[in-house]
């Protein structure tokens, strides 16, 4: 069995390379889905400022997709060079969900992001609307099949273990349908979309600021603000009901980040505190009596299993759960409150004119990823210390590799991705600072193509 | 039967990999030798559109071995993790490459990038070499594990691997951009094609030639009875692709000599196979042993019958999309 300290190297180092990359399939499954209503609205309205908002966006979303891709490879290798028993142990029932996201959502990207990207002048506008779209759909089933197998880790299903400790799959539907995969599923996909919004929204705002009758950056605020309006309220409940789901399957994770010890009737809803892991108890709490029952058992006098309920090796790290939650839910309702803010200026016609909003806007601009990283703290420490909920531990999970390699490769990876993505940001902020034009990139309408692909049809080139 | 089918299908996976990202990979090298950033930025033009799609393979390689053979999977990442993470880290500083390069404000900073997508390109050839020829040599297993050192895959036979296909690689992305381009850039990859399959072909024989010598096992494959049969097409089956490389390049042909490097490496590959199977981490773990279960090859094997077809079907689409020649008015970016 590796080291303590090889395994906190190796839990490093997947924390370090999964939260460098989960932000970036998270930017582009939301960018992917806005770019596809972008060139929808485009073709149906005929109106050019959709073409310009596309083509900005889409030159942001070139570099961040290859970034995603890059630091999406490492995690596919991660499994076997630092958690090779982990791999010899689920593969057979994650390695599938895996072939799969390769099989279903990988290529598929892949195969039509060159078209997305540089085809514009060679194929037919139907042709590449149905890229844009597969390129979509495909982040969307990435995310499907990733997160039904890191589900899996939370609320395993459907599975038989051998006597060495290895997990067979029994029943695969039950194995991708597991209790917490739809929850996670639907919470993490419009964490995306928020977070685009976000972005779009203070990008937008920013170039307000300087010139407010911009009609793509008006357009940008505009939209960002619809969707915050509508989906971050539906967030909230989203995330709430996977918080019910979470106390029934994984009620050591809710102790965890409610700060709980005790089990008494009525349990309090602690505000803020500190968690603290030998004593036992949450310092300088400052709690409402009863909410915690109200939120998590919609009911007075309920209560749940405090941390003193788990033996002390079973419990998940409180101090970073705890403050990673309230990071989240603090942000998800700001966001709420941005949206509303934004409508009802909306509704008085005020919109592009408060500066507040503007500025509010431009400093939320982070906020989503933030929120997301928080959000992902949240599952995975309280997770620990298991891989897989209740069945392996994360100590039992790791390769037989030395502290020193495990290090060596963990400063290699840490240097790389400061050089890379310090870069890739610096780029994209460039790319941002520009503002959207009119007749931003593209062919003009009507113009004849150089190259129609293998749908020729003339027809297609000039209808909208 | 599904271990044998899905030791073909990941192996298919690894030559589709080795075949597409091999001349992705081979511009990159060539970069060594074309120094103007115009003609580069011609040469990265001609795989933008595609290059993705062609590392996928790879993700599919390591997610299949991962999924049908998660032993394998399991042993081989740690025996040889410093070339793994080399490659990876190299991997990530060639994809970033194709964009960053378009986007660097400064002559200066193109040239860093430029630097990191050749580098990237070169280093992540070399481990893949380094790979190749650590699981030839073999890996020592005890309890389900790697039991040996850090170092244990570094002798000049996994050098020499390395090298080799960083040389293998460098011949394709030469024969790609005969294919691709036009003008002076086509004329000076048909000089650097000519000198690479010189050393591509003195690499194959001494790789052969050493390649026996590792494991016992080997040797009776290739020399005796009646492993023979099998095994003697393919050396002259590589004579036979080197005379058709010289007529082609000769000849000035556009497709011949990139059809005939990655003959070569399908002839190698095919050897490679002879040799191994059916171990697949020699010199003890066969197929069978590092299989998953059969509900999981099961499985994902529906999955691979129905999608595979349509990915290639997509992939050929794509290709097809951007045919034709590059040159230095074509900006993608």
């Amino acid at each position: 069995m590796p080291a303590a300290d090889a395994v906190f190297l190796a839990r490093a180092q997947f924390a370090f390379t999964v939260g460098f990359h989960i932000v970036l399939p998270a930017f582009t499954i939301g960018l992917a889905s806005y770019l596809a209503v972008l060139e929808a609205v485009w073709l149906a309205t005929a109106r050019q400022v959709y073409s310009d908002v596309f083509q900005y966006w889409l030159r942001v979303f070139a570099v961040v997709f290859g970034m995603g891709v890059v630091s999406g490879l490492v995690m596919s290798y991660e499994f076997g060079t630092n958690w090779a028993r982990f791999a010899d142990k689920t593969g057979p029932i994650l390695g599938p969900l895996l072939g799969y996201e390769v099989m279903t959502a990988f290529f598929l990207e892949a195969g039509f992001l060159g078209i997305m990207l540089f085809g514009r002048e060679r194929v037919g506008r139907l042709v590449h609307f149905a890229a844009t779209m597969l390129v979509a759909i495909g982040t969307l089933i990435s995310a499907f099949w990733i997160l039904a197998a890191n589900s899996w880790m939370q609320t395993p299903q459907g599975y038989s273990l051998t006597e060495d400790g290895r997990f067979l799959p029994a029943d695969w539907w039950q194995v991708i349908f597991n209790p917490s995969f739809p929850y996670r599923l639907v919470h993490m996909v419009i964490a995306s979309y928020l977070t685009v919004a976000f972005v779009v929204g203070a990008v937008g705002a920013y170039h307000l600021r300087r010139d407010a009758q911009n009609q793509a950056a008006r357009l940008m605020f505009s939209m960002a603000m619809w969707m915050a309006v509508v989906v971050a309220p539906i967030q909230l409940l989203v995330g709430d009901q996977h918080g019910l789901n979470t106390l029934q399957h994984q009620p050591a994770k809710i102790a965890a980040l409610e700060g709980d010890w005790e089990s008494e009737p009525g349990t309090p809803l602690i505000l803020f505190g500190m968690p603290n892991m030998e004593q036992e108890r949450t310092d300088w709490a400052v709690a409402i009596p009863h909410l915690g029952a109200l939120v998590l058992t919609h009911t007075w006098d309920g209560s749940i299993k405090g941390l003193k309920e788990f033996p002390p090796e079973d419990r998940p790290y409180s101090p970073v759960v705890f403050w990673a939650f309230r990071i989240m839910v603090g942000l998800g309702l700001l966001m709420a409150v941005v949206g509303v803010w934004a409508a009802w200026l909306r509704v008085r016609g005020r919109l592009y004119a408060s500066p507040w909003l503007r500025r509010t806007v431009l400093a939320m601009a982070p906020s989503g990823f933030v929120a997301l990283l928080a959000g992902w703290t949240v599952t995975e420490v309280g997770r620990q210390p298991f891989t897989v909920y209740g069945l392996l531990r994360t100590a039992d999970s790791a390769s037989p590799i030395g502290a020193p390699g495990v290090g060596a490769s963990l400063t290699g990876f840490v240097v790389a991705y400061a050089i890379v993505f310090g870069a890739g940001l610096l780029f994209v902020l460039r790319l941002l600072r520009r503002p959207p034009l009119a007749g931003e990139g593209g062919p003009e309408r009507g113009v004849p193509v150089r190259s129609a692909g293998i749908t020729p049809a003339p027809a297609l080139q000039d209808s909208p | 039967m599904l271990p044998v089918i899905w030791a073909g299908l990941i192996a298919f996976a690894i030559l589709a990999y080795v075949l597409l990202d091999g001349f992705d990979l081979g511009v990159g090298i060539l970069f060594a030798a074309e120094r103007r950033e115009e003609d580069r930025d011609v040469m990265v033009n001609t795989v933008a559109p595609v290059w993705d799609g062609n590392e996928t393979w790879l993700i599919l390689g390591g997610g299949g071995l991962f999924a049908v053979f998660p032993l394998a999977y399991a042993v081989i990442m740690p025996a040889l993790y410093p070339a793994v993470i080399a490659m990876l880290l190299a991997l990530v500083f060639r994809g970033v490459g194709f964009e960053f390069r378009f986007r660097a404000a400064t002559p200066h900073g193109r040239a860093w990038w430029s630097l990191a997508f050749q580098g990237g390109s070169t280093v992540a050839a070399f481990s893949q070499g380094l790979v190749l020829g650590g699981l030839l040599q073999g890996i020592r297993v005890q309890d389900r594990a790697y039991a040996g050192g850090w170092w244990d895959w570094l002798t000049g036979f996994t050098v020499l691997c390395g090298i080799a296909v960083v040389v293998g690689y460098a011949l394709q992305g030469a024969c790609w951009l005969i294919w691709r381009c036009e003008g002076p850039l086509q004329q000076r990859a048909g000089q650097y094609a000519r000198g690479l399959a010189v050393a591509m072909l003195a690499l194959i024989v001494i790789v052969s030639l050493w390649t026996p010598m590792l494991n016992p096992a080997f040797g009776a494959r290739w020399f005796g009875w009646p492993g023979i049969l099998l095994t003697s097409p393919v050396p002259i089956l590589v004579a036979l692709v080197a005379w058709l490389f010289w007529h082609g390049l000769t000849r000035r042909h556009e497709y011949t000599p990139l059809f005939c490097a990655q003959a070569w490496f399908v002839l190698c590959y095919a050897g490679l196979g002879i040799s191994l199977w059916p171990r697949m981490v020699p010199p003890d773990i066969t197929i069978w042993d590092a299989a998953a279960p059969p509900a999981s090859q099961a499985f994902l094997l529906v999955g691979a019958v129905i999608l595979i077809p349509i990915i290639l079907a997509y992939t050929g689409y794509a290709y097809w999309v951007f045919r034709g020649k590059v040159g230095p008015g074509m900006h993608y970016h």
